[in-house]
């Protein structure tokens, strides 16, 4: 299997540690993109995210890349990995920057954490969710292979994903609430923390996508 | 709680070269700050901040480039600071591969350039770093203020006031570092951890003073700290990283192994 990938690039920043990591885990050929005849060329495609959310929607509308993703999404043979805001802008709506729509692809909604966040003792949690969590592993799936269940990945984010079908959900974190780690659906996985950060395991989790068929279990 | 409390080796680096002394058996250049950055990952770091203490401004790209070097081989947060005045320069550190930026002495001249990063950048990659000194008396309420330039300078500014109103601007997280206790190795300043870290609602790393691994676990259990920051305890081979992470363990603290 080839693993030839596009970095989809809406211009919100630093894509260099997504593409190194890839590379790091076994990828044969890393391109940084917006251009869709680079994009349908790729084997699988990573969809990522940094800042903030009105800011990457307008950038992703402006560029083109919500038709582009659909496509690829569409197309059923190309794998994709979305990240973070990435995965954040898949859902209908965000709390961010006083409301955003966003591109709808899988049903719910983002949501803040809020002011007063605590955990079950009553202890006070800060916000961002910030650094190295357990991520609980909901239902199989390829992209978990050779990963402990449990296993710590790193996030950072003030938002979190609640899919309307709870049953896309692969993977949850614990942080007063419990949200959304990673969902799956069809060719397309996509997790909150950041697979780049996350040393070990997310070197794992990147060397799985790199030879999935694109195909839930 | 289930997220872990973070451990953070800190390379202090001087036009490209790690200073403050490193002495890991089997490293050939003791002063290369990628290949001790990658030792630190590969020993299970949370996070690497690296501090660019190199004085002039044209040396800069020195820094980039290093960064950029980093970055290629470390698959944990970056956290890149030292010099940064201006947007530009963020953007600079980001593009190079950081993913966090942190501002220190222009957020004092400038507090809107923490907003103006936070905006253009996201909070998540701004980190407010303040050197603080305690000014009180110790018959008066321990009160500390920012210092600049090494500690050398007073700016006259309350720190726990300052950390709420970086807060509000926009910062992601604060790294707090006692200039009493930098380079002593008596440990953090527990009080002024304990004040920030209850006073704002985000991360906090302490710094400043590690010279015991009981140290680190003060400054989570007792300074409140999200992470906690050292130098010399892991670069004079002291202590490994998974050293001090059985130590937290034992102590009931949540580390990731």
């Amino acid at each position: 299997m080839t693993s030839y990938v596009a970095v989809i690039d809406y211009g919100m920043g630093n894509l260099h540690s997504v593409a190194s990591a890839l590379e790091h885990a076994g990828a044969s050929r890393v391109v940084v993109s917006h251009d869709p005849d680079v994009i349908a060329q790729a084997d699988r495609v990573v969809f990522p995210g940094v800042g903030a959310m009105q800011d990457c929607m307008a950038e992703i509308n402006r560029m083109g890349c919500d038709r582009l993703l659909k496509a690829v999404l569409a197309s059923a043979h190309q794998p994709v990995l979305a990240i973070c805001v990435g995965m954040q802008a898949l859902l209908e709506h965000s709390e961010e920057n006083g409301g955003v729509d966003t591109l709808g692809i899988i049903p719910g909604r983002v949501n803040y954490f809020g002011a007063g966040l605590q955990d079950e003792q009553g202890q006070r949690l800060k916000v961002p969710h910030m650094g190295w969590n357990e991520v609980v592993q909901t239902s199989s799936h390829p992209l978990w292979a050779g990963i402990e269940n449990g296993a710590r990945f790193y996030f950072v984010h003030s938002y979190w994903v609640e899919p309307s079908d709870p049953s896309l959900m692969v993977g949850s974190f614990n942080y007063g609430v419990t949200g959304c780690a990673a969902l799956a659906r069809d060719n397309l996985f996509a997790v909150q923390f950041h697979p780049e950060k996350s040393h070990l395991a997310g070197l794992q989790l990147l060397s799985n996508f790199l030879t999935w068929d694109g195909i839930c279990l | 709680m289930p997220l872990a409390r973070r451990i953070i080796p800190c390379l202090d680096v001087d036009q490209g070269r790690v200073v403050k002394g490193v002495n890991f058996v089997g490293i050939r250049d003791a002063g290369d700050p990628v290949e001790i950055a990658r030792r630190y990952n590969e020993q299970g770091a949370d996070e690497i901040t690296f501090l660019d203490i190199t004085a002039s401004h044209e040396q800069r790209d020195t820094t980039v480039k290093t960064v950029e070097r980093i970055a290629r081989e470390v698959f944990i947060p970056l956290t890149v600071g030292g010099g940064v005045r201006a947007i530009s320069d963020v953007r600079a550190l980001l593009n190079a591969g950081a993913d966090k930026v942190s501002i220190n002495t222009a957020a004092i001249h400038n507090p809107d350039l923490v907003e103006a990063a936070a905006a253009r950048f996201g909070a998540q990659c701004i980190v407010v770093a303040m050197d603080v000194k305690r000014v009180s008396t110790n018959d008066e309420p321990p009160r500390y203020e920012l210092f600049t330039h090494g500690g050398r300078r007073p700016t006259g500014i309350e720190a726990v006031s300052w950390a709420r109103k970086m807060a509000a601007k926009g910062a992601g997280e604060i790294l707090l570092t006692s200039m009493d206790r930098d380079g002593t190795r008596d440990g953090f300043e527990l009080t002024v951890t304990r004040q920030i870290s209850e006073a704002v609602d985000i991360p906090l790393i302490a710094s400043g003073g590690v010279g015991s691994l009981e140290h680190l676990a003060d400054g989570i259990t007792k300074g409140g700290a999200d992470a906690v920051l050292a130098a010399s305890i892991f670069h004079f081979g002291e202590f490994t990283i998974p050293e001090a992470k059985d130590y937290l363990a034992a102590r009931g603290i949540e580390v990731r192994r």
